[in-house]
């Protein structure tokens, strides 16, 4: 327990913590002497039935006598060290991870919590600063500089950094990893991270057949140059993404061919990795175990002996593990506890921002929402507050743009607010008299509760606003969700979006013509050409503005009508030191240290 | 020889059972909308094709059917594409021992709490005792695991402490997950066994034994008992099959490794050879056990044969 004193989780279980000897006999015993009392009343018909009655009591009584003493062991076994505190003191990182992990080949993964596992084991060219999402840590590159105008980034590397089984980590690892995910035969789902370098997307189509043609170069084993398709001032930013994560070619190529997707090198024995970790065991649904990697170049500053990943999809589960002492750290947390630890002042409940939005698409190419105004009509319909007080109830930021403003950068232009006055404006200048007026048309998401809840506040608010009565709302499971979406059969879909690096366009960069993440047929021209100039500005600050100016398009034009901006919120043991709250929320493992906090343990009576 | 031309029978049934369960799995799965390949985030249409390529989708579906069954008989499930770098059978290599120890150990707490129970509101029959266990059976019969589950791991793990509440590797948590599954099965037994036991006491050898004066318990335990509970032993291989296959929600509260939790994520992930691969399981498991409930219920009692 980390609470100082019971805490209520669910009304249905409102007990104290541990229950006293006494209590446990009344709640837990009553019943079986109700029937022993019951069998008295049968039993009195017969002498025979009275002497089978008093075999039996005398066996329910050995049973009180067996279970007193297990409870009264128990009251002793609950003192024992929990499994956190061991694991503290042998300072392994016990964290909740999501869902298994899909696999563990930076060309192969595109979710969250597959990222959280390779950040442990392979480093990049540059890494997360623990603090600050600005910095860049000096990686597998100890120094780094671009030309000009920013489209040759040379990376200088240390002649230090070792494979986790002796090997150099050369120039030639990363040029060979950057072929590899950008082959057309690996057909890598995320290769179009590469994309920013000279001919990585011609050369991922197959429009070209000579890897020596893209942007990357070892000039030496130490030195790599990045050539890149237009001038990228925040390359040390994309560069930490898992894409861009090295893998090691004599490993790969003993356990297949370069583009081979299923083989055994991610396993662990096989697995030679770069990072201050390497993978020591993996068991499918049950858990990931990382451990410090001796030949890595920076292992003295290596606060954590190891890390033990749990796949938990279940959020309940996963808290009650954490309340049980088995986690550091919950990946998240159902929001319907949120509040019960908020009440408490619970020290181990974390809120921060995160990089990420929750918004509508909206099919522009399919009546009604072919029309601009009609798409502003709903846009400022939507009370994002409302929905993020009273149905989220997470601690989410109502979204008056789309990219999320992050502290020390870009903000969006505030376009998007609540106001029904306006929304009824453009209703009627979108040709509708009323809401009634307006066709039917659907809002689909994927089967959640969550999604249910807030489908249904904003087709409240639809109807209350614009008298809007023909809007249905239709759940479909997540990949048939999927693929209605992808063949443009929806009016109006759920969507979800996280950044991917630290820069605006990995937000804005969806929207534009054709590409394969927009879904909503929109299409702006100026847009475009904003997103394109952006590239070539001379400052971060004029950058920003530009693509300040493209937003405002897009918000203009509301092909996504958005919500609100997504907010961690989690659960950490006080043993945690070093966990600082980041935008993208990578944390860089090394710098975090296990520090028994006194804390706990000591609630136990 | 009749026996052996039943067993041949029945042994020809299931087989073809089997297969028919194999090719509807097969053609359900890839009938269902969306894909293995599709995630939130888009992958380019070039990619999607070269994916549908390497892996053979590109080709007429009963082709598929047909090299999918060539290396099924070889023994090969395919590779899984939600667990990439995993073929289907090491993952059930994995999985199925988690799920049989979770059902093995489930039948046998459903074994030990329900036939006392059943017997015990045998002997009291229509008293005070009787309906209570009964109702607590059958209360017991309606709360469904996802309910029964996350009680115990508040109650057992987390206040009282004596078990841990999830996780598999050095942990007691599969112990709740035994006994979830382990009290749900006892009721529907407790409920199996008062009801044949019943059956047994009213027959006439029992009311001779009662005229001679045997002692009630001798009666209940040395007569009557040996009869009353071979429903449920004819009862055993089904509940297995329900307790391997229906560890689903066990496996989730509990977050154990077990074949239930990729059985259900396999169709939510489209992996094609992964649903496959587990629904054979299953199936295998479930017609097996009949198989062998028939055959011993066939030497048993010969009638059965020739109403088979």
């Amino acid at each position: 327990m980390i609470s100082p004193r019971p805490r209520k989780i669910d009304p249905s279980l409102a007990q104290p913590c541990f229950v006293s000897v006494p209590t446990l006999f009344d709640r837990r015993l009553n019943p079986v002497s109700f029937a022993l009392v019951g069998s008295g009343d049968g039993a009195r018909k017969g002498a025979k039935a009275q002497r089978h009655y008093s075999s039996c009591s005398a066996a329910l009584r050995l049973c009180v006598i067996l279970s007193s003493a297990i409870i009264a062991f128990s009251q002793t076994s609950c003192r024992k060290e929990r499994k956190v505190d061991i694991a503290t003191r042998e300072k392994i990182l016990l964290l909740g991870n999501g869902d298994e992990p899909k696999a563990l080949d930076p060309h192969l993964v595109s979710s969250v919590g597959d990222s959280n596992i390779l950040r442990a084991t392979l480093e990049g060219l540059t890494t997360f600063h623990p603090a600050d999402d600005t910095k860049h840590e000096p990686g597998v590159a100890e120094r780094w500089e671009p030309n000009e105008d920013f489209t040759e980034w040379k990376f200088f590397l240390r002649k230090n950094a070792k494979w986790s089984n002796g090997d150099p980590v050369t120039a030639h690892d990363f040029v060979y990893s950057y072929n590899r995910i950008l082959h057309p035969e690996m057909a890598a789902p995320y290769a179009s991270m590469l994309y920013f370098l000279k001919n990585g997307e011609a050369f991922n189509k197959g429009e070209i057949e000579d890897f020596a043609e893209v942007g990357v170069k070892a000039e030496n084993d130490y030195l790599l140059v990045c050539t890149l398709e237009r001038p990228t001032p925040f390359l040390p930013d994309v560069v930490k993404h898992t894409t861009w994560l090295p893998v090691h070619q004599p490993t790969i190529e003993k356990f297949g061919t370069m583009t081979e997707a299923f083989t055994d090198w991610q396993k662990p024995g096989n697995h030679v990795s770069n990072g201050a970790f390497q993978l020591t065991e993996w068991r499918i649904n049950a858990h990931v175990k990382v451990r410090r990697n001796p030949h890595y170049w920076d292992a003295k500053n290596v606060k954590p002996n190891g890390i033990n990943f749990y796949p938990i999809p279940n959020s309940f589960t996963e808290e009650k593990a954490f309340r049980n002492g088995l986690l550091h750290y919950t990946y998240i947390i159902p929001s319907n506890l949120i509040s019960h630890y908020r009440d408490d002042n619970d020290p181990s409940l974390r809120s921060e921002t995160y990089a990420g939005v929750y918004f509508y698409r909206c099919n522009t190419k399919e009546k009604p929402m072919d029309n601009v105004d009609f798409r502003r009509a709903l846009a400022y319909a939507i009370n994002q507050e409302t929905i993020v007080k009273y149905v989220k109830m997470g601690g989410e930021q109502p979204a008056y743009g789309y990219t999320p403003p992050s502290e020390v950068g870009y903000k969006p232009p505030n376009v998007i607010e609540h106001d029904p006055q306006k929304a009824r404006e453009f209703l009627k200048k979108a040709g509708y008299e009323s809401g009634k007026d307006v066709p039917e048309f659907t809002v689909l998401f994927n089967t959640t509760e969550e999604h249910k809840s807030i489908a249904v506040a904003i087709q409240d608010m639809w109807k209350k606003t614009l008298g809007i009565e023909k809007v249905k709302i239709e759940n479909q499971e997540w990949k048939v969700f999927q693929q209605t979406l992808f063949d443009m059969k929806y009016d109006v879909g759920r969507a979800g979006w996280i950044g991917d690096y630290g820069d605006p366009t990995t937000f804005l960069g969806m929207w534009q013509t054709d590409d394969s993440n927009n879904y909503t047929g929109w299409s702006n021209a100026d847009f475009d050409r904003l997103l394109k100039e952006s590239s070539y500005a001379k400052s971060t600050k004029d950058r920003y503005r530009i693509l300040g100016e493209a937003e405002a398009i897009l918000l203009d034009e509301v092909p996504i009508l958005p919500i609100y901006w997504y907010t961690r919120v989690y659960l950490i043991s006080p043993d945690v030191k070093n966990w600082n709250p980041l935008l993208l929320d990578n944390h860089p493992y090394k710098h975090i240290d296990l520090v028994p906090s006194g804390q706990t343990g000591k609630e136990t009576e | 020889m009749e026996t052996a031309r039943f067993i041949l029978s029945r042994f020809l049934q299931s087989v073809f059972a089997l297969v028919c369960i194999i090719a509807i799995t097969f053609f359900l799965a890839r009938l269902a909308p969306g894909g293995p390949f599709l995630d939130e985030k888009a992958v380019p249409e070039h990619l999607l094709e070269k994916m549908q390529e390497k892996y053979g989708f590109d080709r007429p579906l009963i082709v598929q059917f047909g090299i999918y069954l060539g290396n099924l008989v070889q023994g090969d499930l395919g590779p899984s594409f939600g667990n990439k770098g995993y073929s289907v059978n090491e993952i059930i290599a994995q999985g199925f021992p988690v799920s049989l120890m979770l059902g093995v150990v489930g039948l046998g707490i459903a074994l030990a709490i329900g036939i006392p129970i059943g017997v015990f509101a045998a002997a009291r029959k229509n008293t005070a005792t009787d309906y209570i266990l009964m109702t607590i059976a059958m209360i017991g019969i309606c709360l469904p695991t996802f309910v029964i589950a996350p009680l115990l791991g508040e109650w057992l793990a987390i206040h009282l402490g004596w078990f841990d509440v999830a996780f598999w590797e050095g942990s007691s948590a599969w112990v709740l997950g035994s006994l979830t599954l382990g009290l749900y099965y006892s009721a529907y037994i407790a409920r199996l066994t008062r009801g044949s036991m019943l059956d047994v006491l009213n027959q006439d050898f029992i009311r001779t034994a009662r005229s001679k004066g045997v002692s009630p318990l001798k009666i209940l335990f040395k007569h009557a008992f040996r009869g009353g509970i071979t429903p449920v032993v004819a009862y055993l291989g089904p509940a297995l099959a329900g307790l391997l296959g229906g560890s689903f929600v066990v496996e989730t509260v509990f977050g154990l490794p077990g074949l239930g939790q990729h059985f259900i994520k396999a169709a939510t992930n489209r992996d094609y050879w992964l649903i496959n691969g587990t629904v054979t399981v299953f199936a295998v498991l479930i017609i097996l056990m009949n198989f062998v409930v028939d055959v011993v219920q066939a030497w048993l009692d010969p009638r059965t044969k020739s109403k088979g």
